[in-house]
């Protein structure tokens, strides 16, 4: 079914967004959230399985403590209130994924609640408020096989892979974020970055959307311009990159503003956000609000964190990325607008790396946001998945502040690192990547510029030093490129018995 | 003496010194099963190979000289809501038909590391719901006593066993009077240990805030000896006490009330109770007073809601607990025919293999949990239950245990309540509090209700981690009865 989209710019105008974000991250336990199971992805389906995950009659299950001692530094670095005493509790609903057919979670005794993170959207600091930090288990995975949507509905059958059930689960839940306005995705993506950058710096998770470790529940309403009065909501399930998050938000937005525009109404629902298309479908609707029957969970005994320990985690809390970035900031000596853009590429990480593997800061960082963004942009990738990696880039910084290759050489040399041609040494070894700085070679090639450019050569003689260039680009072209332009430059005045 | 009607004690000490073997004492018990359950329907499972295997291992273990525990080669039925990696499991229910786990409750594991020999799986009222034992979905079980009666219920197979002598020891659980309901109208001893102080895992849930492992013997120093054998501080259990057991095998030996203040609680008796049993425990508040103890009246007034709080917390439990029998991993499918969704099996499947009583608590729990619903039901229930706790504490201030009938009449035929689902949950009118509230309470015998010559208990509470008390004043109660009855009731007891 497609649907109307008004455009986004005039969505905009008469409407204004509200959004609000709930995020799973899965904690990089070793073993799962109640039972002793391993947690590594990618194991045969159901092996990481035992009486307790899988649900079997009688077991029981018990809390893991790393889990609850990694939601709290969750928790402490989103500027949370950590609970002193709160339960888990079920969450009653049939689904074959769900081995209990009711989930482990929090209802409203949360571990942690009322904090915030701060991030920055074309140079402007947003604070998104945090509802909530919770945990939780994973479901198991089910596939639907056959019927065209993968989805339950016109499945010919489904097969149910346990092994994530009961992984530990941290579901960060933002107040209702209104006053985007029309950056309302660009927040939206801004926010899930630098949580997932939180969770880097925590340790507490791999945080890969791809393999579904973070995923976003995005929620969006719109409200008519002067109203203050929020609309109803949509929640877009599982959306996998931050690129989709960003999608996400501006689609539904613009679906939203053309039925409202058409006097229809918003109906509560799930949605789900497709890659391919950049649009949403509707899921399960949500206007008859299922019945969790939520009720504290008996066979766990509350959770009673010792203020002591809490404030411990809390001095032992590592650099937080938004102080990193200020501190790099200085030490780089960079603008805020061009932080902003490093940020917004996702490119900060790799140029730190850059950095730190012995690259000038401001090499790394015309590398990673000049040539490589605009080969990540023509490959329709992100400059991570790239297969090249920092230290690379380093390598390559080094050769050229030696004088063994220009930028011209120096992109090539990256061209070839790409194209899995090897390290940048290899590349450069394989395509005779080198500058020409053999004078006597030079002075070959330059005997024949001249020649060929008698015109300017006299003009060169007469005083107007500028049409070297003219000159010095001959010898390149001659070159293929190798030769060093400042050397060429050099040998064609002394030649000319031109002085500066 | 045949070994049939020998204690757990003593046989263990028989085998120990090698005057009896383990097989032997194995046999006398399967032939004992094998003679009587046609008429008692005590157990689910028997396997006599099986049962012979355990047995020749521990009289192997004697042999190489390993020490044995007091219980090592006694045989003992095993209530079937633990999980057995070995033996089929079915919590009485259609939906566990055939169901065998792969893994031992822990309870199951510790009467294995105590050398104990398990015989079998007993009859229970589906997933423990129920006060007679007809609530089975494999058929009631019948009271030795009295054939047409019930042996009360959940644990009703637990309970008759061990009447009938087809097992010295049994295992039951306890969630609103399930193990002294069916010791007290068949005669025996049953104890609920505090919540907490015997491990849940294995235990197949039925109301997880109440659901309480305990012993069951024919005299009081077993069911101690059975006690201490199973229970203790479980990693796997979340809820189970990081403390040692009480010390019940010692109190049970020390069997003395001498200067203990015991409080009669005012709430239990009058209308609704059989004058037999009213006259019985008036006889065993007697008997305690000649024995040394100072009785007093004690009030506990929240007592009263005891039994509609239970009937709103346990199905609430229960509805949520039971939402894993759905057919996708184990147990009975219904309607998989390759054209339903998984959501019609699931519901086709339920309605096939729960019995009317569990449905009932499914949908009663379900309600009591519903938005809106909830603060009115399962909140103002756990209300109640704080109560009921703040009664006990009261209580336990004044006195060191509290007594009551266990159960209001003595057992009832089978059929007369089946129909009456409120006159079937007054059978737990006494024992409830002590779920809600999670302290130790014990029944023993006090003698046969004169109107129809029926077994009658008597119920002793104690505070939290007080087990000891129970068992001390159980056997003190014991042995001053047996004096005056020339042995233990059940010698009263009909042959089968």
């Amino acid at each position: 079914m497609t649907e109307t989209l008004m455009p986004y710019d005039e969505a905009l105008a008469q409407f204004e967004p509200v959004l609000g974000l709930e995020t799973h991250v899965e904690l990089g336990t070793a073993s799962k959230m109640f039972c002793g199971c391993p947690t590594t992805f990618g194991a045969p389906p159901n092996t990481h399985v035992c009486p307790v995950c899988l649900a079997l009659p009688g077991s029981l299950p018990t809390a893991n403590e790393t889990a609850i001692e990694s939601t709290i530094r969750i928790g402490l670095a989103l500027n949370c209130s950590i609970a002193g005493w709160c339960r888990f509790a079920r969450k009653n609903y049939f689904y074959p994924d769900m081995p209990k057919n009711y989930q482990i979670s929090q209802y409203d005794e949360p571990l942690c609640f009322d904090g915030y993170l701060d991030v920055e959207v074309d140079g402007k600091t947003v604070r998104i408020e945090i509802e909530r930090v919770h945990l939780e288990e994973d479901t198991g995975k089910s596939t639907h096989v056959g019927g065209a949507t993968g989805r339950i509905q016109g499945a010919d059958y489904s097969i149910v892979d346990y092994n994530r059930a009961g992984i530990p689960l941290v579901e960060i839940v933002t107040k209702p974020i209104p006053g985007t306005d029309r950056l309302a995705p660009e927040v939206a993506r801004a926010y899930a970055t630098e949580l997932r950058e939180v969770m880097r710096s925590l340790g507490v998770s791999d945080v890969r959307m791809e393999e579904g470790s973070m995923r976003c529940d995005v929620n969006v309403s719109l409200m008519p311009r002067g109203s203050s009065e929020w609309g109803t909501r949509t929640e877009t399930k599982n959306v996998n990159s931050l690129r989709s998050v960003e999608r996400s938000v501006r689609s539904e937005i613009e679906r939203q503003a053309a039925i409202l525009a058409d006097g229809g109404r918003i109906i509560q629902e799930t949605r789900h956000f497709h890659e391919d298309t950049g649009l949403t479908t509707s899921g399960r609707s949500k206007e008859e609000a299922q019945d969790y029957r939520y009720f504290p969970e008996p066979d766990l005994v509350p959770i009673e964190p010792d203020p002591a320990w809490v404030a411990r985690l809390k001095a032992e809390l590592p650099e937080l990325p938004s102080v990193r970035r200020r501190r790099l900031q200085a030490e780089w000596g960079v603008s805020d607008l061009d932080m902003a853009a490093m940020h917004n590429a996702d490119a900060f990480g790799l140029v730190e790396a850059t950095v730190a593997a012995g690259a000038p800061a401001a090499d790394a960082r015309k590398w990673w946001m000049g040539e490589l963004a605009r080969r990540a942009n023509e490959a329709g990738t992100s400059l991570a998945e790239l297969p090249i990696t920092p230290a690379q880039i380093a390598r390559v910084t080094e050769l050229v502040a030696s004088g063994a290759l220009n930028d011209k050489l120096a992109r090539q040399v990256l061209e070839g690192v790409l194209a899995g041609e090897g390290s940048p040494d290899d590349v450069v070894a394989a395509r005779g990547l080198q500058i020409v700085n053999d004078d006597g070679e030079l002075s070959t090639i330059i005997d024949q510029v001249i020649a060929a450019n008698t015109d300017a050569a006299d003009k060169i003689r007469g005083g107007k030093i500028a049409a070297v260039g003219a000159l010095v680009g001959g010898v390149m072209k001659a070159s293929r490129g190798k030769a060093d332009a400042g050397r060429a430059r050099q040998l064609i005045l002394d030649k000319l018995g031109v002085t500066e | 003496m045949s070994l049939i009607h020998r204690t757990a004690a003593e046989l263990g000490r028989l085998i120990a010194t090698g005057e009896a073997s383990a097989v032997e004492v194995a046999q006398a018990h399967l032939d004992r099963i094998a003679e009587v359950e046609p008429k008692v329907h005590a157990f689910l499972h028997v396997d006599p190979d099986a049962v012979l295997a355990q047995a020749r291992a521990v009289d192997g273990r004697r042999a190489a000289g390993e020490p044995l525990g007091p219980l090592a080669g006694v045989p003992i039925a095993h209530k079937d809501v633990f999980t057995t990696a070995d033996m089929p499991t079915t919590a009485g229910s259609k939906i566990l038909e055939g169901w065998r786990p792969p893994y031992d409750a822990t309870v199951t594991r510790r009467l294995r590391e105590a050398g104990l020999v398990i015989l079998g799986k007993t009859n229970l009222d589906e997933f423990a719901m129920g006060s007679s034992t007809e609530n089975s979905a494999y058929g009631p079980t019948h009271n030795p006593w009295d054939l047409t009666r019930i042996p009360g219920g959940s644990s009703g197979g637990a309970s008759a066993s061990v009447a009938a002598y087809e097992a010295p020891l049994s295992t039951g659980t306890d969630t609103g009077g399930s193990i002294r309901q069916p010791a007290a109208v068949t005669g025996i001893v049953g104890m609920k240990p505090t919540y907490g102080g015997s491990s849940r895992y294995g235990l197949i849930a039925f109301a997880s805030s109440l659901d309480t492992p305990g012993p069951f013997a024919r005299n009081v120093l077993d069911a101690a000896l059975l006690h201490e054998a199973f229970s203790g501080h479980d990693p796997m259990d979340s809820t189970s006490i990081a403390q040692p057991v009480p010390p019940v095998v010692e109190a049970a030996r020390q069997a003395s009330v001498e200067g203990l203040r015991v409080g009669v609680v005012k709430e239990f008796g009058g209308d609704g109770y059989q004058p037999g049993v009213l006259a019985r425990f008036q006889e065993a508040v007697d008997l305690l007073e000649s024995l040394g103890a100072k009785v007093v009246e004690v009030s506990c007034p929240s007592f009263a809601y005891a039994l509609p709080a239970y009937y709103l917390i346990a199905p609430s439990e229960c509805s949520s607990n039971l939402a894993r029998f759905d057919a996708m991993r184990y147990g009975l499918r219904v309607g998989d025919d390759g054209t339903r969704s998984a959501e019609e099996v699931m519901a086709l499947t339920r309605a096939a293999g729960f019995g009317p009583e569990v449905k009932r608590r499914i949908m009663l729990g379900t309600y009591a949990l519903s938005s809106g619903y909830y603060d009115a039901y399962y909140g103002s229930a756990q209300k109640v239950r704080t109560l009921i706790s703040r009664d006990f504490d009261a209580a336990f201030h004044q006195v060191d245990v509290l007594v009551s009938p266990t159960t209001p009449t003595t057992a009832f035929p089978i059929g007369e309540r089946a129909d009456d689902p409120m006159a079937m949950y007054l059978a737990d009118l006494c024992t409830i509090p002590s779920n809600l509230a999670g302290n130790a309470a014990i029944s023993v015998p006090c003698g046969l209700a004169d109107e129809d010559g029926l077994p009658v208990g008597l119920q002793i509470m104690a505070p939290v981690l007080g087990d000891d008390r129970c068992y001390r004043v159980g056997a003190a109660v014991e042995k001053a009865f047996e004096d005056r009855w020339g042995g233990p009731l059940l010698k009263e007891a009909p042959a089968l």
